[in-house]
């Protein structure tokens, strides 16, 4: 019996048994943000520690920049939190890509673009969409902030094993179907708990066609199907996506992209679950609730709680209605909506804003609607300006921002007003998410958001542009 | 490191309706504006325990008086999704819970909660329900989450059976649950394996 990637990276880090049970794992790479790690440097002071491998522990600041005037924010809070990034980076000699490095963006953008994310590597941040990183092969994962302390004084961690399940999708999407429909189809199926326990593999030929960015796309969503990670295998196109990036070593090369390789699931792997899903089934999908498992594709009607197969369920629907301000029954499509946001973790990537800009010239942002989009990074804000995206972006009335993670999670300026609805490219409905406390989100694709800025309502993009399937990239 | 064995909890209890409820909600963003964990406590739960635009309080469980009491936190399904923040437990810490029942779990917190010396564990549906009847009938009752036995007792006689992962009740029970000195003590064989990987 073969092993899945999950196994073999998991038996390569391996450090040893502590007495509760747990395996004592080693995390080869350890990310860090703003928000979680200050108080994690407060216990290693506390305890007189230092940090073990500061070579291995690379930092950025994302959730609390403002993504105008960014490097001056107003709140006097998120200065200090600034501050004390910096100062916990000189003080145990971390790398810290800061907003003057030309190199900062979010954590989960800034390790794939400087190649610190790698095939068979493990890797912990204090972020649960640290999962992002499985796109390559890592066993990637988010953890608490007494974790983010114990990796940085041990470079380890105390986890219990995973098992796995591969989720395999087969066939071709059609026009309109992204990888964000993909996760959303996944996560609707096997509900919002659905991974507890479970290391998600995405496997077949769907997640094989991938270019790399939508394969972040997919496993940056895993922990909202309950999935701590996810991951797809390595292949061609992941070692082509990252030859002669920053922190890849380029002496020998090959040598090492042989090894990455050698890290994929063994064609006999055990695997502890196996789900099958029809690439054809699948459709642009929107969420209508206030988990990531409400979802619906775009031509369905809102459920009904008095359809609704057990009492939990028929309350969940109720509450979520309730909330959403939505009508049991009623088409999703065409519902108003007061902003649009392109960016995000999940979203946030160059394809992304490419894919956006090829079909919004010659339309224009609908009346009352506020539409903004937000590199993910500042040098995919770079390569954005170097294909003059930004001008088409502003001639079809969206706002072009400055790198962070913005309107994802409300700890910057950007956030919703009241009980504005939002359609958005990011990952999380939940009540109060986007910043408002009756704010509502809509979960969906960039090419979908950018549809419903327009119409200035929820649509179906294949409506209103032709749309191709685009073409895979590394 | 010395710490307390943590063989069981005991205190009132308060159930809070609702599936998925996420860590969001738990603890909402604007209230991670810090770089300590000191005074989370007050926020728990804020949005929905406070009108966002009167400031009046809510019907929520936690602004009823029945329940000011309570140490014990009941809940529903996948309670604590979302993200990763220990901010979320921290601020039930700090709320004053000791202790949480649920059917289930999401993974990070659950892993979070137990490295703050607060047991988490699964319950049936029914029993969850007779636990909420139970708290509903009357709010003085006492409960016990008995990490030792598997077990919630209350002073209105329920005994329920309950789960938790076999290395999250060891570590209760030893005093070990926080393991920073467990994993510092390997030192040498940490060395060895950072020397064995390629890109370390």
């Amino acid at each position: 019996m073969g092993k899945s990637l999950f196994q073999k990276v998991w038996d390569a880090h391996t450090v040893g048994t502590i007495s509760d049970g747990r395996t004592q794992l080693f995390i080869g790479t350890h990310l860090i943000h703003e928000v979680t790690s200050p108080q994690a440097f407060g216990m290693l002071r506390d305890l007189g520690l230092k940090v073990k491998f500061p070579k291995r522990t690379f930092a950025t600041v994302d959730h609390i920049v403002p993504t105008v005037n960014q490097d001056a924010p107003q709140d006097p809070l998120a200065a200090e939190m600034m501050q004390a990034l910096r100062k916990n980076a000189d003080d145990f000699g971390v790398t810290y890509f800061d907003l003057a490095s030309g190199k900062q963006g979010i954590v989960h953008v800034v390790g794939p673009e400087q190649g610190i994310t790698q095939p068979g590597t493990t890797i912990a941040c204090g972020d649960s969409h640290t999962a992002t990183h499985g796109a390559f092969g890592a066993i990637a994962f988010g953890i608490g902030t007494t974790q983010v302390r114990d990796v940085l004084a041990t470079q380890t961690l105390a986890l219990e094993l995973l098992k796995v399940r591969r989720i395999e999708v087969n066939g071709d999407l059609a026009p309109g179907v992204y990888a964000k429909d993909v996760i959303l189809h996944i996560i609707r199926l096997l509900g919002a708990k659905g991974g507890i326990g479970f290391a998600y593999e995405y496997a077949g030929d769907v997640f094989g066609r991938m270019s790399m960015e939508e394969r972040m796309t997919v496993c940056n969503m895993s922990i909202e199907g309950g999935a701590r990670c996810g991951y797809v295998n390595p292949d061609a196109k992941t070692v082509a996506y990252l030859s002669g990036r920053p922190y890849v070593n380029m002496s020998d090369f090959n040598a090492t992209a042989a090894r990455w390789l050698s890290f994929a699931s063994d064609a006999d792997a055990h695997f502890d679950d196996i789900v099958k899903i029809n690439a054809a089934d699948i459709e642009p999908t929107v969420t209508w609730g206030i988990s990531p498992d409400q979802g619906i594709s775009i031509s369905e009607n809102i459920p009904d709680p008095a359809t609704a197969a057990t009492p939990l369920e028929k309350a969940s629907i109720e509450e979520a209605l309730q909330y959403m301000k939505l009508a049991a029954g009623s088409p999703i499509k065409g519902v108003k909506i007061d902003v649009a946001f392109i960016g995000s973790c999940t979203n946030g990537r160059i394809s992304d804003f490419r894919e956006v800009a090829k079909y919004i010239r010659g339309h224009k942002v609908a009346a009352g609607v506020t539409a903004i989009v937000v590199p993910g990074s500042q040098i995919v804000a770079i390569q954005c300006e170097q294909e003059g995206l930004p001008e088409i972006f502003r001639a079809a009335g969206f706002e072009w921002r400055g790198a962070g993670c913005s309107m994802c999670l409300a700890m910057n300026p950007d956030k919703l007003v009241g009980d504005q609805l939002c359609a958005s490219s990011s990952n999380r409905n939940f009540k109060g998410r986007q910043g408002s406390p009756t704010g509502r989100t809509v979960l969906m694709s960039p090419v979908m958001v950018a549809a419903a800025a327009i119409t200035g309502s929820i649509a179906d993009a294949r409506e209103l542009f032709t749309l191709e399937i685009p073409a895979a990239v590394a | 490191m010395a710490l307390d064995p943590v063989p069981f909890v005991t205190g009132r209890a308060v159930f809070i309706p609702g599936a998925d409820i996420d860590t969001d909600r738990i603890i909402p963003a604007r209230f991670m504006k810090c770089v300590t964990f000191d005074g989370l406590g007050e926020f728990a739960f804020y949005d929905v325990r406070f009108n966002s635009e009167t400031g009046e309080k809510t019907a929520h469980p936690l602004n009823d008086p029945r329940f000011t009491e309570a140490s014990i936190l009941v809940a529903g399904v996948n309670f604590g999704c979302g993200s990763s923040r220990e901010h979320a437990p921290q601020s039930l810490r700090k709320y004053g819970f000791n202790g949480v029942i649920a059917e289930s779990f999401a993974e990070i917190f659950y892993g979070n909660s137990t490295t703050l010396a607060m047991p988490c564990v699964m319950a049936g549906a029914a029993d969850i329900v007779a636990i909420q009847e139970a708290v509903e009938a009357d709010p003085t009752v006492e409960f016990t989450i008995d990490v030792k036995a598997l077990k919630v007792r209350s002073s209105s006689g329920l005994n329920i059976p309950v789960t938790m992962p076999d290395s999250a009740r060891e570590a209760l029970l030893s005093g070990r649950w926080d393991p920073i000195q467990e994993l510092l003590d390997n030192e040498s064989q940490i060395e060895k394996k950072a020397r064995e990987l390629h890109y370390v």
